[in-house]
């Protein structure tokens, strides 16, 4: 589960930190095992120009945060609206099981929070149950 | 000493191999592997003994209510009760909502419910849902930085004369034992009903009612060998004529109108509906394979491999242990800035179950400083080859994420 990849991402993680002016945020956490991801974005153009990651979560939860930052990064909002769970997966390369499913996700969940709030819509039954 | 190999050969589960390894199971905090004397005895109970209990007069209905009863029985002289005095419950937590429903119904509007900073959600949250209800409130006595509570912080908070104290007697994070006659003494001295959540004591250690002197003590059985959903509340006899019921329905009742009923005697008072009869037998079989063991043996043992496990831990880079170093068979730990998630991942790949996360006490975790932790906690079928295996995965996990 620790590949190279992960490992590389979790000790040296993309796009971590804050952004002094958020356009939007979002913010989630998973109980049951204590990952908390925050997520802060700037839009310019209807794009996606700035993505920064906060919080304190595990290897997985963390690596995926990293990747998922610099692939949303550039996109239109409403693309990155639509990056789903496949993507997410295949970015860490990992099937990590269903123990783990959550940690893979959670970052995932908290940037759509963030670009639906952006958009002004509300989150869709599916994206809901990412987490 | 025990003969650890004797007793995993009666541990079906025990013998499962996950990824070719011989299983290691280090989460008994949370739930306890099953001997074949326990899932004997309510196999046989359904096979030749069920009947609904305290109805019918036929001779099987007859049967099973002396088994139900010889359960109570046994239970009961397990923590030196009188057999009137074992409610059966679902688990600690339905026996600790009950404590709370009952006494927060009949408490001073305004009065306060103590606990501590210790204690598991199921000691938490009951008190907050019935305070809300009543009108009462909620405070807790602190916990000091080396894990433990202090005489004199629990004095100061018995001045404000709350009407219960409810507390742990030992820490499921922080494998702290905490000295419940004492405190069940202060307790009664400040005028206030005291209530022990015994959930990770009388499972590991001899729990005797008297001598602690609490009005109330919560135990579930599935912690200690025993099925799941049955459970146990000891409510002391005096109390039990004054105190009101908390669940409705058939057996607790000695007449019904459309208008109004009256009570059954206790323990029937406080058991609504058809009971858990298979449970509570399955229980006291559980009870007898403990006492055979010993519980002072089963104490030893578990502190012994809790030892071992700190030993073997201690050598690695960043951990830190939380809790007081003498404490029950429970080893709470961080390694470095690595999330418990990851360390307990590690532990699984060499088929070492441990718990991770936030064991349900969220509020403590927050005074830790921690997100979650990672705990092994120990019972009589562990060996120091498990530990050995564990800290050999530690060491591994450290080297790849530390």
């Amino acid at each position: 589960m620790y590949r190279e990849n992960i490992l590389d991402h979790y000790k040296r993680p993309r796009n971590r930190g804050k952004i002094e002016k958020p356009d939007s945020e979002g913010f989630d956490s998973n109980p049951l095992c204590g990952d908390e991801i925050g997520m802060q974005i700037a839009v310019k153009g209807g794009k996606i120009h700035g993505i920064r990651f906060s919080g304190s979560a595990c290897a997985i939860c963390t690596a995926s945060a990293s990747m998922l930052t610099e692939e949303a990064m550039g996109k239109k909002v409403e693309d990155a609206r639509r990056i789903s769970k496949g993507q997410v997966l295949s970015l860490l390369g990992i099937d990590p099981g269903p123990t783990r499913l959550k940690c893979a996700l959670l970052p995932l969940k908290v940037m759509k929070l963030a670009v639906y709030k952006y958009l002004g819509k509300k989150i869709s039954e599916e994206d809901e149950k990412l987490v | 000493m025990l003969d650890v190999e004797k007793i995993r050969a009666d541990f079906p589960l025990l013998k499962r191999k996950m990824n070719g390894k011989r299983l290691a199971y280090l989460d008994n905090a949370a739930t306890t592997q099953k001997p074949v004397q326990v899932l004997e005895a309510m196999d046989d109970y359904y096979r030749n003994f069920n009947a609904n209990v305290n109805r019918g007069a036929y001779r099987l209905g007859g049967e099973s209510t002396e088994k139900y009863e010889a359960a109570r029985r046994n239970i009961a002289s397990f923590i030196n009760a009188k057999p009137e005095e074992i409610i059966f419950t679902k688990n600690a937590t339905e026996s600790l909502n009950a404590v709370a429903a009952i006494t927060c119904e009949t408490a001073q509007r305004g009065s306060t419910a103590l606990l501590t900073q210790m204690e598991h959600h199921s000691n938490i949250v009951p008190w907050q849902l019935q305070a809300k209800k009543n009108g009462l409130k909620v405070r807790y006595v602190k916990i000091r930085s080396y894990g433990a509570l202090c005489n004199e912080d629990v004095e100061e908070e018995l001045e404000r004369c709350p009407f219960i104290f409810s507390f742990t007697h030992v820490s499921n994070v922080l494998g702290a034992v905490n000295d419940a006659a004492k405190l069940c003494r202060m307790a009664k001295k400040a005028g206030a009903y005291s209530c022990v959540d015994a959930a990770q004591s009388v499972p590991h250690m001899d729990v005797d009612v008297k001598k602690i002197g609490c009005d109330f003590l919560a135990f579930s059985s599935h912690k200690m060998l025993g099925p799941n959903g049955v459970g146990a509340l000891y409510m002391r006899k005096e109390l039990q004529e004054t105190l009101p019921p908390f669940l409705g329905g058939g057996d607790m009742i000695k007449s019904v109108s459309f208008e109004e009923s009256t009570w059954n005697a206790p323990p029937y008072k406080y058991e609504a509906g058809t009971p858990n009869v298979a449970g509570a037998i399955g229980l006291s079989a559980a009870v007898d394979y403990l006492k055979k063991v010993g519980l002072k043996n089963i104490e030893e043992h578990e502190k012994k491999l809790a030892k071992h496990c700190r030993k073997e831990l201690s050598p690695i880079k960043g951990i830190r242990f939380h809790g007081p170093r003498e404490g029950a068979g429970i080893v709470s730990f961080n390694i470095g800035k690595i999330h418990a998630h990851d360390v307990g991942q590690f532990a699984d790949d060499e088929a070492v179950a441990i718990r991770t996360g936030h064991h349900c006490a969220q509020p403590l975790m927050k005074l830790l400083g921690e997100p979650a932790t990672a705990r092994a906690s120990f019972y009589l079928y562990n060996t120091e080859d498990e530990v050995e295996r564990l800290a050999g995965s530690m060491r591994k996990c450290q080297k790849a994420l530390g």
